[in-house]
């Protein structure tokens, strides 16, 4: 299902978590949210999926407003910390109400899923480990099947052996029911290669919409000569900079074509990739005034 | 598998065109599905897709409608070709340049590759 974002915004009193997101995301495609905490995501999620009336703005998903919409409720999932159920709920009467409540949900993939991440379907909420808990929520989002599947940082708490297991099933079920489904996460690195496309939020705003594979080999770092290097980012966006005796490293925004590196090399210059993660820190730890 | 310094859909464009070059990968030998590669390599379907397209554009493989991707016949000879216009200025240059930022002489060069 494709979304569309316009002029959202989400406040809490007077805190404003959300602040005016225009946004266009196409169907069918696997979009990572990052941004660090309190950054906007999750209310962004919830107001997407329809759990929080926006304060302004509207969303609209396969073109019809998304708020107390049941059309567009029924062919919803999202997956939050708390997975909506009280401690007390067995895990069966969960699943149970999932079967009834989705017309695509499919119960044999849950059954295989439960088995996955060795989850006891007897128990109740309250006796799952913190990762557990976070598998049960990876469980209910991928069974659903639902056209429009958000994942709120559902692995908070599994191990590696249970995260790649998650980042696997994901994958072979995607490919096998393509639909839209948003993940947000702070570790990059280990998913980023599931994303298509790669939205990132800072303090509200969405600062980045990209595909994924066009963030790496964005931004470079520089190391030489203070002042061939002073002189090689003049007029660049410098993401960040160090500075050892006559020694200067900066990392800059962008791209720099390959001409451009030879004539530095030439100058004693020497150039460094940075990583998505890297990328990810420089552009969400900037002071107020150099974002805004 | 795949590094973050570059687009993964060239890093995949580079490895077959390696395939092909070693001979892992035969002239018209059928390559995998984009999603067979996505799923083996746990990638992007997407991303993978814009690798394959490359190599299509490139002339490196070749679609059959309904069936899937080819190599195509001169691909082999034809990226040979490539590499070794690119051989002496991407390969022989730099190592050249280090030999002479560290005082190798082009002679001891050549007298460590006669005993090659």
């Amino acid at each position: 299902m494709s979304i569309e974002i316009r002029d959202l915004t989400v406040r809490y009193g007077r805190t404003v978590a959300v602040d005016s997101v225009g946004l266009d995301l196409a169907g069918g495609k696997i979009y990572g949210l990052l941004g660090r905490n309190g950054s906007g995501k999750t209310s962004l999620l919830s107001a997407i999926a329809s759990y929080r009336k926006p304060s302004a703005g509207v969303v609209l998903i396969d073109g019809e407003e998304a708020y107390e919409n049941p059309r567009v409720a029924r062919r919803t999932c999202f997956i939050r910390d708390t997975l909506d159920l009280s401690d007390s709920d067995r895990l069966r009467s969960a699943l149970d109400l999932a079967a009834r409540l989705r017309p695509t949900w499919d119960q044999p993939y849950a059954e295989k899923l439960l088995d996955v991440f060795q989850i006891d379907p007897g128990k109740r909420v309250s006796a799952l480990s913190r990762g557990q808990r976070s598998a049960f929520g990876v469980v209910l989002g991928l069974a659903a099947r639902t056209p429009l599947t958000i994942l709120d940082e559902s692995y908070l708490g599994m191990d590696a052996v249970a995260r790649t297991l998650f980042y696997r099933e994901l994958l072979a079920d995607y490919l096998e029911h393509p639909r839209t489904i948003i993940l947000s996460t702070h570790l990059i690195e280990e998913v980023a290669d599931l994303f298509e496309r790669v939205i990132i939020m800072d303090r509200g705003r969405v600062i980045v919409h990209d595909e994924t594979d066009a963030l790496r080999g964005r931004g470079v770092t520089v190391t030489g000569p203070y002042e061939a290097v002073t002189a090689f980012a003049a007029g660049r966006v410098i993401l960040g900079e160090q500075t050892l005796g006559g020694v200067r490293a900066v990392t800059l925004d962008g791209h720099v074509d390959p001409g451009e590196i030879e004539r530095g090399e030439a100058a004693g210059l020497s150039f460094g990739p940075i990583g998505i993660q890297d990328l990810f820190v420089h552009l969400t730890s900037q002071p107020l005034e150099a974002s805004r | 598998m795949f590094h973050d310094r570059s687009p993964i859909y060239l890093q995949i464009a580079e490895g077959i065109k390696n395939d092909v070059l070693s001979g892992a990968l035969e002239e018209d030998e059928q390559v995998m599905s984009t999603n067979q590669y996505a799923a083996f390599y746990r990638i992007n379907p997407a991303t993978a897709a814009k690798g394959f397209a490359q190599l299509v554009e490139e002339g490196v493989l070749y679609k059959k409608r309904g069936i899937g991707m080819f190599v195509s016949p001169d691909a082999r000879e034809r990226l040979r070709a490539e590499r070794r216009e690119r051989f002496f200025a991407d390969v022989v240059a730099p190592m050249l340049d280090e030999a002479k930022r560290i005082g190798i002489g082009v002679d001891e060069i050549v007298k460590h590759l006669g005993e090659k």
